[in-house]
């Protein structure tokens, strides 16, 4: 899928880096993850055919400080989901690490105490939310397995407190799933997730299954939130508009690769890597300014068998002889920005 | 686990009180079930034998299994109202003089008695091992799922046999006694967790990958946990309509198992045995003997069957 701007007027980009010596929260370091999609054993070895690997995040790279928003954007396939995944500790990686607040996530231990402090808002309200359960006992659910609370009048107050900050009113509690709406759902999710009092959200297209009108609502709502309770996001989109609306610096992703990290206003005024700028062309002008609009070219390499060199070359305007053969590595260009392209590096684009 | 707060306290949350029922009167299964005449008529039939077969000690008349009461003189009497009938007998003697009505309520309550818990040791095997199977996948599901399939290769009488066989080796004579309910109800258990392994199998992988099941692994909670009080939840209705078709089957079962001598001996009946005593006096002409527990049979088993079939194309979606 392409990313699309859907909203009419963009609205204005958030302010670059909130404080720029604020505190790190989330440091992840050449994360990679490897999945093996082979055949079962007994047909491999009648088909002689070898293991199968795909390669869905490799060496990514990145840092999110307190009370800020990271995105990560990029096509279905480009491996931002597996991010997530592997920072929020529901999957665990191939290499590399994630530190929360200094503490590894994968190295062992007990995760207990750091799990707490993590929670994530899921892409589809409608399956993230058990429909035989009724509201209350899913959003107290974090409150009970954690041990916050094991007093019942205490867990329905808080219950009360949360439905009624996401704006739902405390008696819905008493309601199943099925009777609420998208937007409402999402509500939902969000009060369960704060349940446990994170500091932390990972938010996986928290607005991709919604209306354009309850999305800029949902929207809204979560950085009302962040500024209120101090929270730090990990915000995954393939849209572009939400992206601007919500995060102070962007990663783009390419076939699992975070091929250009910046400050949102850089990466809207002047993109370096030749995807992102690929994909800034592709949005729908709806100023009608008369802008020509340039289609984003080709598709998305089968991640099984990526392309070598730098996995963009294919589609690339710019690729030459050396991006066939070397990977690039991301390189400073700026305050707070990397870029991976050997075009830029030599100062071609 | 789901936070019930029924009781009212001081809280932020009123609770209305009737909520539940008001839920349920409300439901679109209560105005389908009022609307469908012949289901009524069914659950109704199903719930009269039903009680009937347990309340058989305070209902029937004689009490077959007290050997005293019999008397070998009143021994294959016809029903009251042929020629030749006893008004004491209302649907005639068998061969060694017991009330064919008396031995029907005592019958079916042991049939209906084996059958439920027979049905409920199946549902217990198979929604656990189909929920591991499902949920876990990998080596345990292929292990899980190959007992499957070679218990499906055997035939609930072949089941029957072997159970019986086994028993019969190990409890010896006198502690035999009171086992052989308990031989029928393993072997028509084992006999029937396979489907529901299956089933339950099959909802539970298309339930573990949904976001719900993510949100609770987020938060630290066990395996067993979240299949037990997430998953389970989701994947309870097909198989509680699968339950009630196979009450019917498994009573037909408990009836062909005790027919072919392998269930309750004739010593205690059940409509299976009451049928296979029948059977042999048919030549003869007692026919009251085979045809009114055949028929208590095939009455208990269309209804149940009625009911059963209406759950599926209610609660099946895919049927809706």
């Amino acid at each position: 899928m392409t990313p699309t701007l859907t909203q009419p007027a963009a609205p204005a980009p958030r302010a670059t880096a909130v404080d720029v010596d604020a505190a790190e929260l989330v440091r992840v370091r050449d994360l990679s993850r490897v999945f093996d999609v082979s055949k079962p054993w007994l047909n491999r070895m009648i088909e002689r055919e070898p293991r199968k690997l795909l390669k869905a995040v490799s060496d990514v790279s990145f840092s999110i400080n307190k009370r800020e928003t990271l995105a990560l954007v990029g096509e279905s396939g480009s491996g931002k989901s597996t991010v997530a995944k592997m920072v929020v500790g529901l999957l665990r990686p191939t290499s590399g690490q994630v530190r929360i607040d200094g503490l590894d996530m994968w190295a062992g231990g007990d995760l207990t105490a750091l799990r707490r402090r993590i929670q994530m808002i899921f892409q589809d309200p409608y399956a993230s939310l058990n429909p035989r359960w009724r509201v209350d006992a899913i959003i107290a659910d974090p409150i009970v397995a954690f041990g916050i609370s094991t007093d019942r009048a205490e867990i329905e107050h808080r219950v009360g407190e949360l439905l009624r900050l996401v704006g739902l009113d405390p008696l819905d509690g008493r309601k199943y799933p099925h009777e609420f709406s998208g937007g409402q759902r999402q509500r939902i999710c969000i009060a369960r997730a704060l349940s446990s009092n994170p500091e932390f959200l990972v938010c996986d297209e928290p607005t991709s299954a919604l209306d354009v009108s309850v999305q800029a609502q949902i929207l809204n709502f979560m950085r009302d939130l962040q500024d209120q309770l101090g929270l730090t996001y990990l915000f995954i989109s393939h849209n572009l508009a939400v992206v601007r609306h919500m995060a102070n610096r962007i990663g783009v992703m390419y076939l699992g690769r975070v091929v250009e990290l910046a400050p949102t206003q850089d990466i809207f005024r002047q993109p370096q890597h030749p995807y992102t700028r690929m994909l800034l062309d592709a949005v729908p002008d709806l100023a009608m300014s008369g802008r020509p609009r340039k289609m984003v070219e080709g598709e998305i390499p089968n991640p099984i068998d990526p392309p070598t060199g730098c996995t963009f070359h294919p589609r690339c305007p710019l690729a030459f002889d050396r991006c066939k053969r070397e990977v690039p590595i991301a390189l400073k260009t700026g305050f707070d920005r990397s870029v991976a392209c050997h075009a830029v590096e030599e100062a071609r684009g | 686990m789901p936070l019930r707060a029924s009781k009212p306290s001081a809280s932020a949350i009123p609770v209305p009180p009737q909520d539940r029922w008001k839920r349920f009167f409300d439901s679109d299964m209560l105005h389908a079930f009022v609307r469908s005449p012949l289901v009524m008529l069914a659950a109704l039939i199903a719930f009269i034998l039903v009680a009937l077969a347990f309340l058989a000690p305070w209902l029937a008349p004689h009490d077959p299994y007290d050997l005293k009461s019999l008397n070998l003189m009143d021994s294959e009497n016809p029903p009251s109202w042929v020629k030749g009938g006893d008004p004491r007998f209302w649907l005639g003697t068998d061969d060694q003089g017991r009330d064919i009505f008396s031995t029907i309520l005592y019958g079916m309550r042991s049939s209906v008695l084996i059958s439920m818990s027979a049905v409920g040791l199946a549902l217990l095997m198979g929604v656990s091992l189909g929920l591991i199977a499902g949920y876990r996948g990998g080596w345990v599901d292929t292990v899980i799922m190959r007992i499957a399939d070679i218990q499906l290769t055997f035939p609930s009488i072949l089941t029957a046999l072997l159970v019986d066989g086994i028993a019969q080796a190990v409890l010896k004579g006198s502690q035999l006694g009171n086992s052989h309910y308990l031989i029928l109800v393993v072997a028509i258990g084992l006999s029937y967790w396979v489907q529901y392994a299956r089933t339950v199998r099959g909802v539970a992988m298309v339930e573990r990958n949904k976001e719900y099941v993510q949100a609770a692994r987020l938060i630290g909670l066990s395996s067993r946990k979240i299949m037990f009080s997430h998953v389970l939840p989701n994947v309870l209705s097909p198989v509680l309509v699968l339950a009630t078709i196979n009450l019917a089957l498994a009573i037909i079962t408990e009836a062909t198992l005790s027919f072919l001598g392998v269930g309750l001996p004739s010593s205690e009946p059940s409509l299976g045995t009451m049928i296979q005593i029948g059977n042999k006096f048919l030549l003869s002409g007692s026919w009251w003997m085979v045809a009114f527990p055949g028929a208590t049979l095939a009455l208990l088993v269309l209804a149940v069957n009625l009911v059963g079939d209406w759950l599926r194309d209610k609660l099946d979606p895919r049927l809706r």
